[in-house]
């Protein structure tokens, strides 16, 4: 969806194949638009750190007090799955790519709650409308 | 006397030594956090308890430091081990900003907030593009909120991803509400001191924390 009229709202899979791709900028560029088009965009291969953090600056950057707040945005890693092995090693748990990212303009998406395994998050049609996800 | 003061009385050694010989001699540690986690609050106690001098402003309203702000030459020693550090006072890190919440919540007018905001904006980017240039985190958490927000998660991913070392300050325990065993739990892979930088509590385990770790 845009805000269709309906009071909708639209929600885009985005495939692994198609992020893959796109070079780092081109990614940001086609997330950006997305959300300033009211677009929530559920990316099936997440973000890696860096990419998250170009994210952060770029939104930044646009930034229109009057039109566009800002992204919402969880990305799913599972630092659960560090093995004991792993933590005596201090093995990175965050540094790598997240297995999923949502991300969504600020004005239309909360998130709830999110752990391993899940993320929850609450759509915003109306302004005094929520729906879980 | 000062914190500082206390842990330079330590007796020199032979780690003293070995670090003024193969040691880093001087380290560039950004204090990094989202807006609010009490980041300029600390960095004016270490500045103070070290070099007996001020960083800037703290405020409860988010955003007030819009501009990163550095000291360098700050001396830190315990036991023998000393470290020279760079500090650098990092504006917030935020995925939104709106500056109607800064006249909803903190009475503003809407210019002024307007103007807020927009220099909230630029000082995320100078924080972000810090990264690539520091060598050391204190990363800032509030010990009353969720800490796998998607800040947190950003910053300390950034810095495996670069394997930079970094000291996480499990801040505001001195709030009811506080808990910092959620925050040791929740990143056991990396040092978490709890720490209250306002009452001044435990700073001193941060201190010794932040001398092994970023020397």
């Amino acid at each position: 969806m845009t805000n269709n009229g309906n009071g909708g709202v639209k929600i885009n899979l985005v495939s692994k194949a198609k992020l893959d791709d796109m070079s780092l900028q081109e990614k940001i560029r086609f997330i950006l638009d997305e959300v300033q088009q009211d677009v929530i965009l559920v990316l099936e291969e997440g973000l890696d750190p860096n990419e998250e953090a170009k994210l952060i600056e770029s939104t930044m950057i646009e930034i229109d007090p009057d039109n566009f707040t800002g992204i919402e945005m969880e990305s799913q890693r599972n630092p659960d799955e560090v093995s004991i092995i792993g933590k005596l090693f201090r093995r990175s748990t965050y540094g790598g790519k997240a297995s999923m990212t949502v991300v969504g303009p600020a004005d239309k998406l909360r998130t709830v709650y999110k752990d391993g395994d899940s993320i929850e998050a609450m759509v915003l049609s109306e302004p005094q409308e929520a729906t879980a996800v | 006397m000062p914190i500082g003061q206390k842990l330079k009385s330590g007796k020199p050694g032979i780690l003293s030594w070995l670090n003024s010989v193969f040691g880093k001699e001087q380290a560039k540690i950004g204090i990094y956090g989202p807006p609010n986690a009490g980041k300029t609050t600390l960095a004016n106690r270490i500045v103070r308890d070290w070099a007996g001098d001020v960083m800037g402003a703290a405020s409860e309203v988010p955003h007030e430091t819009r501009r990163a702000r550095r000291k360098a030459n700050i001396q830190m020693s315990h036991n023998g081990s000393g470290l020279t550090l760079d500090i650098v006072d990092t504006p917030g890190i935020a995925t939104k900003i709106d500056f109607e919440d800064f006249v909803e919540n903190h009475e503003m007018h809407e210019g002024e907030a307007k103007d807020r905001a927009k220099e909230a904006t630029e000082g995320v980017v100078e924080a972000i593009r810090w990264l690539d240039d520091v060598d050391g985190i204190i990363l800032v958490m509030d010990a009353t909120t969720d800490p796998f927000n998607q800040v947190n998660v950003t910053i300390l991913g950034n810095l495996e991803a670069r394997r930079l070392p970094v000291v996480i300050a499990a801040n505001k325990i001195d709030l009811p509400d506080s808990s910092p065993a959620t925050l040791k739990n929740a990143f056991p892979q990396h040092p978490v001191v709890p720490i209250s930088a306002i009452t001044g509590y435990n700073v001193e385990q941060l201190y010794e924390t932040m001398i092994s770790t970023f020397k």
